[in-house]
């Protein structure tokens, strides 16, 4: 095994050990903290399919990840309510069931994903990084001035969705929910990276006359990637919203669409776990940080600095070394 | 509404199109010469208020204020280019994003941790004050005719520099050809430092002038900056002339928007609704401006075609 | 061992559970990035009148919420996890207090409002464990509709931002001015220009104006308003008028009429008292996010005396007695658990170099909220 392999396996068994001992000397806020930074992960495996694979600089990603938080409010919020979601031409109701969430939040996440890249995908590089960015102010403005869904108040929803068989509102029972899906979403990375779609994206990232030579559209391999991209981080708003019981429009801000880069970058640019350690690490940074001074920022600001100035390939990067495949 | 309302309302566009200007002007020079994407822009901007409002605040003259906010601006401007920039030219475009997200952390709350969480004050000039009648009867404030004045005196200083001073020759050179302006001895270090500080003292003049008008508050600047991203985008990024252009119809579609979408709802609607959608679709105009300059011409009215 | 023993086992147990018994706040609020400084008065406000008291056997817990809903949740949520507290307090936006309260009352925790009071949770949303000791949301917007009638102004121009609060501030300003209106305008949150707004106003040939602003947007709109040329009596809620914003607006805001239930001259000994204790500890004056604080802290003090927050019953009505002496004077709570209080209206004034307000009127005595016939409490 490499040493990146190892790295994953120890970041693995302490997504497993570290909510097992909070569990065992009765911590739930640790778990609660855990899971938060198990969904930061997974929409950071999300991000990191259109940054590390395809190149792609989306400032954007808060806009899929508050999609999939209100297809969670919207519609948890109409069942707690008893309103039909819509009653012409059929009737639509809301409902209470994570799985049927779950899946409209990838649907909607990933629609807005294909609407958004076939614009912004007409361009690239720092285009395609400034319009993202606009796109997602566009949604944020949209959600806090539209009345029907409380606007900037947000949705609250009193009581956690069910999934069968679980009672989620058991800290680690969601938390048991929330790292299936990133460890299916890991996966779902590394099959990627390794398909015959994932190789022809990375090559599009890196020579794209070669790719257009073999007949393929690197244009289109973006776009898949990007759909996808959007539909992970989509499911891990729905996560999140249903952690706070609650969403409201600055999971759309663009200091999200940040916050998702950053745990990708500090983590480590197209590394399998790279997400996984940034994401941990900063919800730790924050949680340490933020009760030593109210000028955490400044710290955290400072951090990411050395690590774009002088750590190369973020945390995964400096504890594993170079990545062999480049 | 009535003709000089609406003539009023473009003058309004014309002059937040203006400051507009001074921010995407800016940016689109680093980036053509440097080819830098600056989040931090909008921190200059903040910088140039803050600089002006303290210095107002001890000497009570507006004017010694500006010289401040640009001297500020520059400053700060030049000492992160040394200290952080420089460094950042050879990497790609993630790597820009992500440093100067982090400058906009240290910017925001070194400020707040030098001036504290309140709102400063700076005021316009005494002499600026009041409204002068332009033709047609309109009453204009006097401080947003100068804006307009100060914004096209901007732009046409810009353009004397671009086209008439050696500055302006090495700064197209080395947006064309890099190796080439350091192979014929330009000290091109020392050229990236100052059209950067350039940059920044168009941000703090702006800062400053807005500041005035508005409040001079941390974080200021972020929403100024994702507005000038969108003109450059709308613009083509690297081009002063699409900067002018697409600063101004955005500052229009933004203002006539935001007063006609309201009154195109009163006809299908009862008024209190009329003025909340009107104004939820109002905030979006712009973006879909982007889009429609976007499908039309992907790199923008003015950019370079690839 | 007799059950006599064991029940005396147990008694002694429970005496030491009470002699050692902390009660635990906690208290969320705004302390870093914009909109900090009325987080900072909130808890100063709060801490000063638990310094007063002295009480050791209360312990505040103070954590920063960013302004941001999210962080808001998690702090409650470590707050009530592992910090055990009892009490929950300090919240300024009403969006993050609807992120945070109806879990937390859920969860049978007391929450003390000390700023953010929104309808939903003043009607149907209403809750046994929830107080707002502040105001409901509409009220200060209500003191202005109620001004502009008695000063038979007939075409106002009203403005707020496009969200929910604007929304609310418009209606409560409607529901007791009740006449014409020259124009309604809703900008947008965080809008930093006003002047499309200021010449529809002047074209509007309105008579008054009434905005709801608050922050930063208030001191951009009163400045371009004074380098309008337009000159009409301005009115709004005192959010846009308090004492930690005013010095960054001047001389624009004299004369401006505002709707609060406090004001630093509100001639109450209780008040007296709390303004010049603010002023020494601080060294500047208290704004209104203080004073309710101030008052949040008292209240819950006053029901400490009478029981534990572990006796929910006995503490619940400790609460609603509302036994302390409010820097407001006459405090009462409604069957919605919002205060009933005089409502006033303030002008803006320049004391030496310093702007503040001093009370004009009374523009509605003895006001409750809209929302209290939707509340299943009785």
């Amino acid at each position: 095994m490499s040493r990146e392999s190892w790295l994953n396996a120890a970041l693995l068994l302490a997504l497993v050990v570290v909510p097992g001992w909070a569990l065992w000397a009765d911590e739930p806020f640790t778990i609660t903290l855990a899971t938060r930074a198990v969904i930061f992960a997974l929409a950071a495996v999300g991000l990191n399919i259109a940054l590390g694979m395809g190149g792609l600089v989306s400032l954007g990603h808060a806009v899929f990840f508050g999609i999939g938080g209100y297809a969670m409010g919207i519609l948890a919020s109409h069942a707690q309510n008893y309103t039909a979601l819509m009653e012409w031409p059929f009737v639509i109701e809301g409902t209470k069931s994570m799985p049927v969430i779950w899946l409209v939040a990838v649907a909607a996440s990933s629609c807005a994903a294909l609407v958004i890249g076939l614009l912004s995908l007409r361009t690239s590089g720092v285009y395609f990084i400034m319009i993202t960015l606009a796109f997602g102010q566009m949604m944020y403005f949209f959600a806090i001035s539209w009345p029907a869904y409380g606007g900037e108040d947000g949705l609250s929803i009193y009581v956690r969705n069910g999934f069968p068989g679980l009672n989620t509102l058991v800290p680690i029972q969601f938390y048991g929910i929330c790292l299936v899906w990133l460890c299916i979403a890991l996966l779902l990375y590394a099959r990627l990276m390794r398909s015959p779609f994932g190789l022809a994206l990375n090559a599009a990232r890196q020579v794209p006359a070669r790719v257009r030579a073999v007949g393929l559209d690197p244009r289109r391999l973006q776009l898949v990637a990007l759909v996808i991209s959007g539909g992970i981080t989509g499911l891990a708003g729905a996560l999140f919203a249903d952690l706070n019981r609650f969403v409201s429009p600055s999971m759309l801000s663009w200091q999200m669409s940040g916050e998702i880069m950053v745990f990708v970058i500090i983590g480590g640019v197209a590394r399998l776990f790279g997400p996984v350690a940034g994401a941990g690490f900063y919800v730790l940074l924050e949680h340490l940080l933020g009760g030593v001074s109210e000028f955490w920022q400044i710290f955290l600001g400072l951090f990411l600095l050395a690590v774009v100035l002088f750590g190369k390939g973020g945390l995964v990067g400096m504890i594993a070394g170079r990545r062999r495949d480049g | 509404m009535s003709p000089i309302l609406l003539a009023e309302q473009v003058l309004n566009g014309l002059q937040s199109g203006v400051m507009l200007f001074l921010m995407a002007a800016g940016l689109t020079l680093i980036f053509g010469v440097m080819g830098l994407i600056n989040l931090a822009h909008g921190s200059l901007y903040m910088v140039g208020a803050f600089a002006a409002a303290t210095v107002a605040g001890l000497t009570g003259s507006f004017l010694l204020a500006l010289v401040a906010a640009l001297a500020a601006a520059a400053a700060a401007g030049a000492l992160v280019e040394l200290l952080v920039i420089r460094r950042l030219y050879a990497k790609d475009h993630l790597d820009q994003v992500l440093a100067t997200f982090a400058l906009i952390l240290i910017f925001s709350e070194g400020t707040r941790w030098l001036f504290g969480s309140f709102p400063l004050y700076l005021d316009i000039p005494e002499a600026l004050s009041g409204t002068v009648t332009l033709p047609g009867g309109i009453a204009y404030p006097a401080y947003r005719l100068a804006l307009i004045g100060v914004g096209v005196a901007v732009a046409l200083g810009l353009w004397w520099l671009n086209a008439r001073t050696r500055l302006g020759i090495r700064i197209r050179a080395g947006e064309n050809d890099r190796e080439m302006i350091a192979a014929l001895g330009v000290d091109i270090g020392k050229l990236y430092t100052l059209v950067f500080a350039l940059g920044a003292a168009l941000a703090g003049l702006a800062g400053a002038l807005v500041g005035a008008i508005q409040s001079v508050q941390v974080g200021m600047g972020e929403p100024v900056l994702i507005l000038a991203f969108v003109v450059i985008v709308i613009g083509g990024i690297g081009s002063i002339k699409g900067a002018l252009i697409g600063a101004l119809l955005v500052g229009l579609t933004d203002t006539l928007g935001g007063v006609l979408l309201p009154e195109l709802f009163k006809l299908f609607t009862d008024p209190a609704s009329a003025a909340a959608s009107g104004s939820a679709f109002a905030s979006m105009a712009i973006y879909i401006l982007m889009a429609a300059v976007l499908i039309w011409r992907p790199t923008g009215l003015f950019g370079a075609r690839t | 061992m007799s059950v006599k023993t064991l029940l005396a086992a147990a008694s002694l147990v429970a005496m030491a559970a009470t002699a050692q018994a902390e009660v635990k706040v906690g208290l969320i609020t705004t302390l870093s990035g914009g909109g900090a400084s009325l987080g900072i008065d909130t808890r100063d406000g709060f801490l000063l009148a638990m310094d007063a008291a002295g009480r050791d056997d209360v312990e505040v817990i103070v954590e920063d919420d960013q302004r941001k809903p999210d962080v808001a949740v998690q702090i409650a949520d470590k707050m009530i996890q592992s910090d055990k507290v009892d009490i929950l307090t300090g919240i300024v936006w009403s969006n993050l207090a609807m992120a945070v309260v109806p879990a937390a009352t859920a969860q049978g925790k007391f929450y003390l409002s000390t700023n953010a009071a929104p309808a939903q949770l003043a009607g149907k949303g209403c809750n046994p464990n929830y107080f707002s000791v502040s105001y409901q949301n509409d009220n200060l917007h209500e003191a202005a509709g109620a001004f502009a009638k008695s000063e038979g102004y007939s075409k106002p121009f009203i403005m707020a931002p496009n969200y929910p609060a604007g929304h609310d501030s418009l209606n409560g300003f409607k529901r007791f001015y009740g006449g014409e209106l020259a124009g309604e305008v809703f900008t947008q949150l965080g809008q930093t220009d006003y002047a499309a707004e200021l010449a529809q106003i002047r074209a509007s040939g309105a008579d008054s104006i009434f905005f709801f602003l608050p922050g930063g947007m208030g001191i951009s709109f009163l400045k371009q308003y004074a380098d309008s040329g337009i000159e009409l009596p301005v009115m709004g809620p005192a959010f846009s008028f308090d004492q930690a914003i005013l010095q960054a607006v001047g001389d624009a805001a004299l004369g401006v009429k505002n709707g609060s239930n406090w004001s630093k001259d509100l001639d109450v000994p209780a008040n007296a008292t709390f303004v010049s204790a603010f002023e020494e500890k601080y060294g500047r004056l208290p704004s209104l996010y203080a004073a309710y604080g101030y008052d949040t802290a008292n209240l819950m003090l006053s029901a400490l005396d009478e029981a534990e927050p572990a006796d929910a019953d006995a503490f619940r009505a400790a609460l609603k007695a509302a036994e302390f002496d409010s820097v407001r004077g006459k405090f009462s709570f409604d069957t919605n658990n919002h205060p009933i209080q005089d409502i006033y209206i303030r002008e803006v004034i320049k004391e030496g170099d310093i702007y503040t307000n001093k009370i004009v009127a009374t523009a509605i005595e003895d006001r409750s909220s809209a929302y209290v016939a939707d509340c299943p409490m009785q």
